[in-house]
């Protein structure tokens, strides 16, 4: 609107702010489509302790989440429910592409399976693995961190 | 009752005109004409002796352009009281139909319609002859020999 541009000091302290509090408590939202999902809650274990993120808040609606982890192979009968799931979280959301199969189709490349989520929804991290280790969930969320960090209020409400 | 003794049996007490009966190795084949394929489901069912009562898979080949009829729907079925089984087929071209065995193993229901979802086979009768695995709207039947693994963008 342009207001902004007139607010620059504010808008970027109200950025850090704002930020730090996205960025600390990213809930995830209760999903799984394959094999990657068990790698998913055993990232939720004492273990691995998504908690030191502020991630281990798994919610069951979609309305309460801030993150689609997307993890493992999506069929085409499948990608509704995942696009409507999608739009029903509210802004500001994050997704994260877990795996081989939700990134490129992984080894199904056939008539079924979606060659990745990013030809339908937005993908902010795509981690790459088959199943990507709990490790790889925790750098997921880690590069995520940092991309919240470097997000503005002007672009994103 | 063996296998031999089971495909004698079926052999001689048949209701209908077997096209052909074989003992595999793994089990007893039959092939059965189209229009005799419920009145031999329902002798395999309800005969006391042979006692059929649990079907385990419907499927379908595809022998695309190397053979007339083109496909052959194929029976796996199991006896509880025998454990033995038997395959029946029954060839069916494009465009043809089948009779449905739901009125004879209810569990047939969902194994036909994969097989409508895969090959595009007709059942006649069936309760509910939509698609299965694939979305509802989708045009193509992927397990024919014709149709690409990659899938066909619309």
């Amino acid at each position: 609107m342009g207001i902004e541009s007139h607010l620059g000091i504010v808008t970027t302290c109200l950025d850090k702010v704002v930020n730090w509090a996205r960025k600390n408590s990213p809930w995830p939202m209760t999903f799984g489509l394959a094999c990657c999902a068990l790698e998913m809650m055993v990232t939720v274990s004492a273990r691995h302790d998504i908690a030191r993120f502020g991630a281990e808040v798994y919610r069951g609606s979609p309305r309460q989440a801030d993150l689609l982890i997307v993890p493992g192979t999506l069929t085409k009968k499948m990608l509704p429910m995942i696009l409507r799931l999608y739009e029903q979280m509210p802004e500001p959301k994050w997704v994260i592409a877990y795996g081989a199969c939700a990134c490129t189709g992984g080894v199904f490349r056939t008539y079924n399976v979606v060659q990745g989520i990013d030809q339908y929804i937005p993908v902010d991290v795509y981690m790459a693995g088959c199943p990507p280790k709990p490790e790889s969930l925790l750098t997921a969320i880690m590069k995520l961190r940092e991309k919240i960090d470097r997000e503005s209020l002007r672009d994103r409400g | 009752m063996n296998k031999r003794e089971l495909f004698q049996y079926v052999r001689s007490a048949s209701p209908v005109t077997l096209e052909g009966a074989r003992e595999c190795p793994d089990c007893v084949e039959v092939r059965v004409d189209a229009k005799d394929l419920l009145s031999f489901m329902r002798f395999l069912k309800t005969n006391d002796v042979l006692a059929f009562d649990l079907i385990s898979d419907v499927t379908a080949v595809d022998h695309y352009t190397s053979r007339k009829p083109r496909f052959d729907v194929v029976y796996h079925i199991f006896s509880l009281k025998n454990s033995q089984r038997i395959r029946v087929k029954v060839a069916v071209d494009e465009g043809e139909s089948v009779v449905s065995v739901t009125s004879v193993w209810r569990g047939a229901e969902w194994l036909e319609r994969e097989v409508y979802d895969m090959f595009g086979i007709w059942f006649d009768d069936h309760p509910d002859m939509r698609r299965i695995l694939m979305p509802e709207d989708y045009k193509y039947f992927p397990l024919r020999k014709d149709f690409p693994l990659e899938g066909i963008e619309d």
